[in-house]
């Protein structure tokens, strides 16, 4: 569906994307992850055929370069950030939106009711929350009912309820067979959205795994914070230490560093040695 | 998932550049800053005219001439700061804000988006001048004059070009900058240029030089709002002899091509900033 084949793109001297090859199966859910200016935003622009590139990029075996405007047709963006036509009535935006791709009104209807805008359509755009913003994007991004979605950082901006609502909107669109390419820097959004995380840095592609596989691939620890019975504390810091953990004492509990992938492990420590643990908190 | 995409071709389509062209107006007429340039023209435009008609002393004629007279003056001081400054704001401003890269995220050609901004604008700046004009008209009317009518259409339209002109010079700054705080300042410039130091300058130069008449004629056609002034008076007085020797020259070497000569400088003038704005913005890279 999206092959990208020695992508580089430049601005000035600097390159902010080096040499970058993907290829996404139609129905493919991909993540480009990675931190903030490893480069994957500019590949969705690239994609999108916003900015200039070397390298050859085809979408449905279409030329990105050349018949950018058909590539466009098939795909459905969601920007970052929503944060312009800010005097624009949602409604209107939305018809906008129809019209620049040929869309009948009705199915401006269709796409409110999908994403559950329905009363918020006769406000500005100024006036959404984050999470309405983005919902809006989504819903421009849907008119064309699309096989493809890029979505650039869909979560980075909303709260915490907002973001699992934008996730549950994601699995199901996931779940209808779209190609979903996401941008991210959410370990956990990638988890649950895709089947594939492409680790960027610098440009460059690191890494190229299963989601389950990232954090063990990059080598992350996380630290849990266990809530012991209260004369647990102490002996559940012997037992750790002794299978090999490092773990110290923190107020009620212990702190121990495991395997991001490997949380369990020190739970299993504990109740194999009779240890209660009550709760725990995952810090990264 | 149906796919709705419809059938596209990468030539310019009609209904997306109206699309745009009936957004960007529908924004522009909405704005502050549009309301702002249209009321100051406006009133400016009423007062100049009951200025100009003090009372039933001037005959029908010579009362119309005065009133065109201060509206073309008017419009050279007014018209194109509005032209340059919606032009300077429309590319780099929608850069700036990401609501281009949106609109280029949907099965749109820069063409097609160019053109579509152009003529949205270019729509808001002739509600701009028919409100100007209208408003002047009607009041020249109602004092009873109702003398060259034709002729005061036809400044409304020469001022409509104007605008237009310097739309294109706008958006050709707006094109070759990468914020939108300095293609206004750019613009601002451009305007100074053109209506205070062009006119002054050339003058200037011409006394201190002993320009040779011709040639201070071929420069003033080098300003578009010269060029609009000229063929502005040529239209209501049939004559260039406000301008002296240059004047006199330019209508003794032209004669009765004098006038078609100057509309197709000022369609040059219309047509050269917004082609060149537009082939910059088609070959420019990056959004």
């Amino acid at each position: 569906m999206i092959r990208v084949s020695g992508l580089t793109k430049r601005y000035g001297r600097a390159v902010v994307v080096d040499d970058y090859s993907m290829s996404v199966a139609p129905g493919d859910a991909v993540a480009l992850w990675g931190p903030n200016g490893a480069g994957k935003t500019t590949v969705i622009r690239c994609i999108l055929g916003l900015v200039s590139y070397e390298g050859t990029i085809e979408v449905a075996g279409l030329d990105a370069r050349k018949q950018g405007k058909a590539v466009r047709s098939l795909i459905g963006y969601v920007p970052q950030e929503l944060s312009f036509y800010d005097d624009m009535k949602v409604l209107d935006l939305l018809d906008y939106s129809a019209a620049l791709r040929g869309l009948p009104s009705s199915r401006v209807d269709e796409v409110v009711g999908q994403i559950e805008l329905g009363s918020h359509t006769d406000k500005l755009v100024r006036e959404l929350s984050g999470g309405l913003k983005q919902r809006l994007g989504l819903g421009t991004a849907l008119l064309p009912d699309p096989e493809i979605l890029l979505l650039d950082e869909p979560t980075s901006n909303l709260d915490a309820a907002a973001r699992d609502a934008a996730v549950r909107l994601l699995e199901n669109l996931r779940h209808e067979g779209r190609t979903l390419v996401v941008t991210s820097h959410h370990m956990e959004e990638v988890g649950m959205l895709v089947d594939r995380v492409i680790a960027m840095e610098d440009g460059r592609k690191t890494i190229e795994c299963a989601p389950m596989d990232l954090a063990e691939k990059l080598g992350l620890r996380a630290w849990l914070h266990l809530i012991t019975a209260r004369d647990g504390a102490e002996r559940a810091l012997t037992v750790l230490r002794e299978a090999g953990f490092d773990a110290r004492e923190n107020s009620r509990g212990v702190l121990v560093e495991v395997s991001a992938q490997q949380k369990g492990l020190a739970m299993a420590t504990l109740h194999e040695a009779g240890i209660t643990v009550e709760d725990l908190e995952v810090w990264r | 998932m149906t796919g709705l995409a419809t059938t596209v071709t990468e030539r310019p389509e009609a209904h997306i550049v109206g699309t745009i062209a009936r957004k960007e107006l529908r924004t522009t007429v909405t704005s502050r800053w549009f309301w702002m340039w249209s009321f100051a023209f406006v009133g400016l435009a009423a007062l100049l005219v009951m200025v100009a008609l003090p009372g039933s002393r001037l005959g029908a004629q010579a009362g119309f001439g005065r009133t065109a007279a201060s509206l073309v003056t008017l419009v050279q001081i007014i018209v194109p700061l509005m032209g340059l400054t919606l032009g300077a704001m429309s590319i780099a401003g929608q850069k700036e804000s990401g609501a281009l890269r949106f609109l280029m995220s949907h099965p749109v050609s820069r063409t097609e988006a160019f053109w579509g901004t152009y003529l949205g604008l270019a729509g808001a700046l002739g509600i701009a001048a028919a409100g100007g004009f209208g408003v002047a008209g009607v009041i020249t009317a109602m004092r009873g004059i109702s003398a060259g009518a034709g002729t005061f259409v036809w400044i409304a339209v020469l001022s409509w070009l104007l605008a237009l002109g310097m739309l294109g010079v706008g958006m050709l700054i707006s094109t070759l900058t990468t914020s939108s705080g300095s293609a206004l300042g750019m613009a601002i410039f451009v305007w100074l240029v053109m209506v205070f130091v062009g006119d002054l300058g050339l003058m200037g130069t011409s006394v201190a030089t002993g320009m040779p008449v011709g040639v201070l004629f071929l420069g003033a056609l080098l300003n578009p709002v010269e060029v609009f002034r000229l063929t502005a008076l040529m239209t209501f007085s049939g004559s260039l002899d406000v301008l002296g020797p240059a004047g006199t020259y330019a209508v003794d070497t032209l004669g009765d091509m004098l006038l078609p000569a100057l509309f197709t400088v000022l369609l040059f003038w219309v047509s050269a900033p917004a082609a060149i704005a537009w082939a910059r913005f088609r070959g420019r890279s990056d959004l």
